[in-house]
């Protein structure tokens, strides 16, 4: 009897076994691919040609539309790894260090995308590319954090022993990252006044509301089917690595 | 289209650096995807199955 | 409780039989500050005003070279795995080797301190404080160091991502660290640094204990 076949799959198994997961989420790829493609074209659309200039930021209002849901992503890719890193290490989910090892390189991109187009918005704002105020700040230690985490997952040739340090890794992190953010913000009114500029004007109005959460939509959709793809390619190249490691052995043996 | 700001600069050099970088992450994803569909196609060619599915011999 | 203090008495015995190799770290801790100067000049004002972080990036330096001897050494001879089996819960011999490396890397530190505090211009008063500081943020750091090395032990080049792990997660206790210093914030720098420096110190011989114990699986 094959653990491919055992009875009728419920439906923690479906969630939770490889092979069930790659059956379903099949049929994820294509309409997830498809809402991503036509929220990024509605957004862009509204971001150029049918909002005006902010009232406060002018027409820089525009980078806006991609510097705030790449740093919404960043945090809630972080998120996502948090909660898979539990699925590691609380609940034994066979799935969850694939999510974890799927996700990181995305938000590491998120991250950094929010940290450029962060900078350029930042140029005709403050003066400067960099500013290490309190928000920047964080998001580059982020950044680093991501970056480590990458490297933890390639340094282990074990991936299964890797999902579960890396998991252990990752939950130190999530509850670092409020101290961190915390002691930056100190850190920054130590040494320069508290800063004035904020993200928007006091409300934004709906003409500026609609394409940010459009946008915001195409890209959380976009991690969603990038994650899905990810995590399908991990779970193949697991089998691969099995299959060749068995062949290795069958060649041996004869 | 939107008025020639005083900042056309700063948001076309902001779009297309995400531009690039969210297509050049696709299209990693994507080659990454076909990269391990070959491996397990040749593997599978070579004649090496999972026990699950069934022995050729 | 005698085998919790054996164990930090055979961690100690160790080190220094290795010849000297806690001395080293205390060279480089020196040697950092000297650099420094030659770096950015030899204006004593400007140093005076900078000594104090310079110090401890001096000191974060020297803790991050050093967390690799806490386990690799341990593994590869397998003490390792016998410490996994011992009566001794895997939690309390992290925090015994966690105290025998405080003992063998900061406390040597902080009294190599008055050397730097010479080099680097640094009032009576601010050497005092740096050290006070030094003594509260040092056990905070060496209990991300020893997470960071229970994370890589093992790996083969688990001494160089075992900083870059640690790095982030340490840069709160710089930041109050340095600044206690401060003559505003200072109380209030000290008060968070002594939060977090507990926290972490309590904590981490669990996360540690953990990854020690996948690690050998």
């Amino acid at each position: 009897m094959s653990v491919d076949t055992v009875k009728q799959p419920n439906w923690f198994s479906r969630l939770a076994h490889p092979g069930q997961f790659l059956a379903w989420s099949r049929y994820l790829v294509w309409p997830l691919a498809i809402a991503t493609l036509l929220s990024f074209a509605i957004g862009l659309w509204f971001a150029f040609f049918n909002s005006p200039e902010d009232y406060q930021m002018g027409d820089m209002v525009r980078v806006m539309y991609v510097h705030v849901p790449n740093a919404w992503l960043s945090q809630l890719v972080y998120g996502v790894m948090a909660v898979s890193a539990l699925g590691t290490l609380v609940w034994r989910h066979p799935l969850a260090d694939v999510a974890n090892k799927a996700a990181a390189p995305l938000g590491a991109v998120f991250t950094a995308l929010a940290l450029y187009t962060g900078s350029l918005w930042g140029r005709p704002t403050w003066g400067t590319f960099w500013e290490w105020d309190g928000r920047m700040t964080s998001t580059l230690v982020l950044l680093l954090i991501y970056l480590g985490i990458i490297a933890l997952w390639r340094a282990f040739d074990d991936q299964l022993k890797a999902g579960r340090i890396v998991a252990i890794v990752t939950l130190v992190g999530a509850l670092n990252i409020p101290v961190i953010k915390f002691s930056v913000d100190w850190w920054n009114t130590l040494h320069q006044p508290a800063s004035v500029f904020t993200a928007s004007g006091p409300k934004m109005p709906a003409s500026i509301l609609t394409p940010l959460l459009v946008m915001m939509l195409a890209f959380t959709l976009l991690f969603a089917l990038l994650q899905v793809v990810r995590m399908r390619t991990e779970i193949l190249r697991r089998r691969a690595e099995t299959l060749s490691r068995q062949a290795a052995l069958q060649g041996a043996a004869k | 289209m939107i008025a020639e700001g005083a900042h056309l600069e700063f948001i076309v050099w902001a779009y297309a650096g995400v531009g690039v970088l969210t297509l050049a992450l696709i299209g990693y994803v994507a080659w990454d995807a076909r990269r391990v569909k070959q491996r397990l196609a040749e593997l599978d060619k070579a004649g090496i199955r999972r026990r699950s599915a069934g022995s050729n011999t | 409780m005698t085998a919790f203090r054996a164990l930090i008495g055979r961690d100690l015995k160790l080190a220094f039989r290795a010849g000297g190799e806690a001395l080293t770290l205390v060279l480089f801790f020196v040697m950092v500050a000297v650099i420094v100067p030659f770096a950015i000049g030899p204006d004593r004002p400007q140093l005076t005003r900078l000594a104090p972080a310079i110090v401890w990036i001096a000191a974060f330096l020297s803790m991050l070279l050093g967390l690799d001897r806490l386990f690799r050494n341990d593994d590869e001879d397998g003490s390792l795995t016998l410490l996994r089996h011992a009566n001794l819960p895997l939690e309390a011999v992290v925090a015994a080797k966690v105290i025998a490396h405080w003992l063998v890397t900061a406390l040597p530190l902080l009294l190599a301190t008055p050397v730097l505090a010479l080099l680097l211009s640094m009032s009576w008063a601010q050497w005092g404080q740096t050290v006070l500081a030094l003594l509260i943020g040092t056990p905070a750091l060496v209990s991300f160091g020893a997470l960071g090395a229970a994370v890589t032990v093992g790996l083969r080049r688990g001494g160089l991502i075992a900083p870059v792990l640690i790095l982030p997660l340490s840069i709160p206790v710089m930041i109050f660290g340095v600044g206690m210093l401060d003559p505003l914030a200072g109380s209030g720098a000290t008060l968070f640094l002594i939060a977090l420096s507990l926290v972490v110190t309590a904590f981490s011989p669990f996360a540690a204990a953990l990854a020690l114990r996948v690690a050998g699986e």
